[in-house]
């Protein structure tokens, strides 16, 4: 499988990393997650003069990664809506919505998980979705 | 000292066509903060793009949109192409080129429509409602639909424009843009839309870079910013350049849309003079697979679909990152320091649309 042409990165160079691009007049388009079975990957899309680049990180279940709502502040809507649909937590969020940007009390926890649930309580009401792909 | 006093803008309000809050922190009536709160139409579509046959998925993308439908199945149909290897024919290019334009009138035209309602123009309103009506049917006369066009399909499209219809669609756009002209002059020089306008929801250029401001919002900073650029489509064939303006405030929204809706008719008419005689679509076989992020220029921005596909027929993952979705931080700077009786009319310059910001 071809994945998307990134730069890899990891959780304690992904600031520095970031901030170059910043510096170099790069536009933050937006994050991508994937749920990978025992962690996650995150894609960081970027863009300057329709020139598109992506940086990917993958880190753990549990690590949590740096919020890049200090270098760019529009990312810290995004970095909620990762929470609540991945449960991957960041530090430093600008606001932190707490898992509640998107869903409600009711809903299932990170749903968009598709090969655990990640801690997730589902609601009574709602039948387990989080199921792999068919072949 | 003033006191400070939180009330909740929405989800339901009169200038909202689809439910969202702002949750505003005022001192008298001047905004400090405000903080958005969604979710009221997140339909988790994203997931059930994942549990969906990825030809079935065209159906249930053009269908994050009700209003700019056509250009998600378009941006969809791109990214599957790529991941497939397939060269797309010439005339299936430029039809999808003229049901997008299409898409972004009649989009542009539901703009004006409710800007004209958020400061209480209830003619003009319906005047520009009317203008709009002659773009839909030009889609129904061309697709069947007013709005899910479902005319996108991936290799191509499944439906011709005949040789009498094309002729329609320039005669149509001689009607909407007659009508246009007099509806521009009101909104481009009306004293009390100037007044409620100009200098209203200031977005300088620097920052609509910094908040990754996109589209018209972009475009209005100063930003010359447009996909179409980039030749997905043939744009550059057609001399397209992006409009913008200078000013960044509510006044310039609403002119960078106004002149590219004569923008959008010139390159219709430029489309089909120059419309190649090809095949609809190539035929394929098999799965896609591997990871693509692909991006059209919607009417309200940039539009980016991450799709993984691992080979089988479900994909791996769809990921859709909407305009709206990136002009939701950059709204969140206008409003500190407005009035409360200019929110509605901020909120609006934007063109939010919440089913797309939510999935």
């Amino acid at each position: 499988m071809s994945l998307l042409p990134a730069k890899t990165v990891t959780p304690d160079n992904l600031l520095h990393e970031v901030a170059v691009l910043r510096q170099q007049g790069y536009r933050l388009v937006t994050l991508t997650c994937l749920d990978q079975g025992t962690g996650h990957t995150v894609y960081y899309h970027f863009d300057k003069a329709y020139q598109p680049l992506h940086l990917r990180l993958e880190i753990p279940d549990g690590q949590e990664l740096c919020s890049l709502s200090s270098l760019y502040p529009a990312a810290m809507i995004v970095e909620n809506e990762i929470k609540d649909h991945f449960g991957v937590k960041f530090t430093g969020l600008a606001l932190d919505f707490q898992g509640r940007l998107m869903l409600t009390e009711a809903a299932p926890k990170t749903p968009m998980n598709r090969f655990r649930r990640c801690g997730m309580e589902l609601d009574a009401r709602q039948p387990a979705a989080a199921t792999p792909a068919a072949a | 000292m003033s006191q400070r006093t939180t009330i909740p803008f929405g989800p339901q309000h009169p200038v909202f066509p689809e439910p969202i809050q702002l949750r505003l922190i005022l001192e008298d009536e001047r905004v400090v903060e405000a903080l958005p709160a969604i979710g009221y139409v997140h339909r988790g579509l994203e997931k059930l793009a994942e549990q969906k046959d990825f030809q079935q998925d065209v159906f249930l993308i053009e269908r994050i949109c009700g209003i700019c439908s056509f250009m998600h199945a378009m941006n969809y149909c791109q990214g599957i192409e790529q991941l497939l290897g397939l060269a797309v024919p010439e005339r299936a290019k430029y039809l999808r080129l003229i049901w997008a334009e299409l898409h972004r009138m009649h989009s542009h035209l539901l703009f004006l429509a409710l800007l004209a309602d958020s400061f209480g123009f209830e003619n003009l309103f319906m005047q520009t409602l009317r203008c709009r009506e002659e773009i839909l049917d030009l889609m129904e006369i061309t697709a069947g639909n007013r709005i899910m066009l479902t005319t996108c399909c991936i290799g191509g499209v499944r439906k011709d424009i005949t040789p009498d219809q094309l002729k329609r669609i320039g005669t149509g756009l001689d009607r909407a843009q007659a009508s246009l002209g007099e509806l521009g002059g009101a909104f481009a020089k009306d004293y009390t839309i100037q007044r409620r306008l100009k200098g209203i929801g200031v977005l300088t250029r620097e920052k609509a870079h910094e908040l990754g401001a996109v589209g018209p919002v972009a475009k209005a900073s100063g930003l010359a910013m447009d996909l179409r650029q980039t030749g997905y489509a043939p744009y550059p064939e057609l001399g397209f350049t992006p409009i913008t303006e200078t000013n960044g405030d509510a006044y310039a929204r609403m002119m960078v849309r106004l002149r590219e809706l004569d923008q959008s008719a010139e390159l219709i008419r430029a489309a089909i003079g120059r419309l190649p005689d090809t095949p609809l679509s190539v035929p394929f076989k098999g799965n896609p697979t591997g990871e693509v992020a692909a991006r059209i220029e919607q009417s309200r921005g940039e539009l980016l679909f991450f799709i993984k596909a691992n080979g089988s027929k479900n994909l791996e993952r769809f990921r859709a990152r909407t305009p709206t979705f990136a002009n939701l931080a950059p709204l969140l700077h206008m409003l500190p320091g407005c009035e409360l009786a200019d929110v509605p009319v901020i909120v609006v310059s934007i063109d939010p649309c919440i089913s797309c910001t939510e999935r």
